[in-house]
């Protein structure tokens, strides 16, 4: 199956190990994945922050280039899938914004294809069964708690994709892939990445909270749908922090794939729990 | 946290009875049903950092108190994390709202006490400007000097640059022209006062 795909900036920065599971893991379940050609910033919080308009225009000339691809969409990051849907609605409903995208990209934007996000397509269109019948190194006796975060899956008219509340896709994913998943109460709060450079103070106590309750649900590691959540509760917890997974990099375990190359860049060192269940090897 | 008291005529502040209506126009959002039911608040991942408690924010949207919301730091800390939009019983779209009063903020020439976060979103808009994508370097290294803070996170930086997680050049997307347009025709035009 092909998909038009939106990386997003912090794929090729902070997120690295993000991009790397997301291309091994994709191309093992048979998803190739067309990255827009020329793609810009989505715009982010900076963007929607101080100038609605300016926020739609950069989103929208991704999807103007997306359109051309003449495929659905995929988009790895939370906050850059949110702005494209946002974005969508915003050039259907506001035939001057259109117009003006249009003088400046050279074609209208119609929006005749599917928006979605990363976790949605793995679970959604491969599915559990496919999943289940590929995993080769189940990550049995793991513990581990699914960390949603804010705008994968709120506000539902926009995201169209699981519940606001209480998510399960990412659940069922890590079920499938042999490991124990917990319930536990943080799985939609919000980690503040937004203000993860400005106010760090903010950031540090919102990140500490979701860790200790992630501790106190029993859970040996984090997994993430989103490079901000990664980033932010990887770097501003501190010492004795729990390792913080994309969902990718353990599906990626799961599948027999070598995750060596996007291993090894965590802030919070996760060989030591992986090598004692015997899930890399040693050295 | 403060509790606003309405004291007798004269002695109020200032209230500007458009307000409100001025901003459901500028956002497109109704917020005149919230009722205060709080739930909002109760559920907001920031409110314990902020001066006004979001439905405070609505109140005094509300009650026309213009001053005050727009040098609010909530409005800055919002992490538009959708929680109380998601929660709201009356379909109030805060985050959406929150931006609206971020926006009008900037454009009556503001400056909050939240200064290094509006400095942060121009940096941050630059680099989009300048090079089509972010550069987590170029936009840490601007956005820390210019806030006058250069050696808060450099430890965190030099770690994640040993993680192979920062690429020391930036490299810019091919039509960073288009971009350009994009800027001029949306946030350059002289704007209005409002």
């Amino acid at each position: 199956m092909k998909l038009s795909y939106f990386p997003g900036c912090s794929l090729h920065g902070t997120a690295k190990e993000y991009g790397l599971s997301t291309s091994a893991v994709c191309q093992r379940l048979g998803l190739e994945l067309i990255e827009i050609p020329d793609w810009n910033c989505c715009g982010a919080s900076s963007g929607h922050s101080t100038n609605y308009l300016l926020a739609q225009a950069l989103a929208a000339r991704n999807l103007i280039l997306a359109e051309k691809q003449g495929l659905d969409l995929v988009v790895s990051c939370a906050a850059c899938f949110s702005r494209f849907k946002k974005t969508d609605i915003a050039l259907k409903e506001n035939a001057e914004l259109n117009k003006k995208m249009e003088e400046i990209m050279g074609v209208p934007y119609k929006g005749g294809f599917e928006i979605r996000h990363l976790l949605d397509v793995i679970c959604n269109t491969v599915g559990w069964d496919t999943i289940r019948k590929k995993v080769s190194n189940p990550l049995k006796d793991l513990r581990l708690v699914p960390y949603y975060g804010c705008v994968i899956v709120r506000p539902h008219e926009v995201t169209q994709f699981d519940d606001e509340e209480q998510p399960q896709a990412m659940d069922n994913l890590i079920e499938a892939i042999g490991a124990e998943s917990l319930p536990w109460s943080d799985k939609t709060e919000c980690c503040g990445a937004s203000l993860s450079l400005t106010r760090v103070d903010i950031v540090k106590k919102i990140a500490r909270d979701i860790i200790e309750m992630a501790k106190e649900a029993g859970a040996q590691a984090v997994v993430t749908a989103c490079p901000l959540c990664q980033a932010n509760l990887d770097m501003r917890y501190g010492e004795d922090g729990l390792p913080i997974f994309y969902f990718t990099e353990l599906l990626g375990l799961a599948l027999g794939i070598d995750g060596k190359s996007w291993l090894d860049r965590h802030i919070t060192d996760p060989l030591p729990l992986l090598t004692s269940f015997n899930l890399v090897k040693r050295g | 946290m403060k509790v606003i008291t309405i004291t007798k005529a004269g002695e109020a502040e200032a209230v500007d009875t458009g307000f409100a209506e001025l901003v459901q126009q500028k956002s497109g959002k109704e917020l005149r049903q919230c009722y205060h039911c709080l739930k909002c608040s109760a559920g907001c991942p920031i409110a314990f950092a902020m001066d006004w408690i979001p439905n405070q924010i609505i109140r005094m949207v509300q009650l026309g108190l213009k001053e005050r919301v727009l040098f609010s730091s909530t409005i800055w800390l919002c992490a538009s994390c959708e929680v109380c939009t998601t929660r709201c019983p009356n379909e109030v779209d805060l985050p959406t709202i929150m931006d609206t009063l971020k926006e009008m903020a900037i454009r009556n020439g503001i400056k909050s006490q939240q200064a290094a976060i509006q400095t942060f979103h121009r940096v941050f808009l630059n680099c989009i400007r300048e090079y089509g994508r972010i550069h987590e370097v170029s936009l840490l290294a601007f956005y820390k000097l210019l806030s006058l803070n250069p050696f808060e996170d450099m430890g965190l930086g030099m770690k994640m640059f040993r993680k192979g997680k920062l690429s020391l050049w930036p490299s810019r997307i091919q039509n960073v022209h288009e971009l350009d347009a994009i800027f001029r025709v949306f946030a350059d035009p002289k704007r209005s006062k409002t």
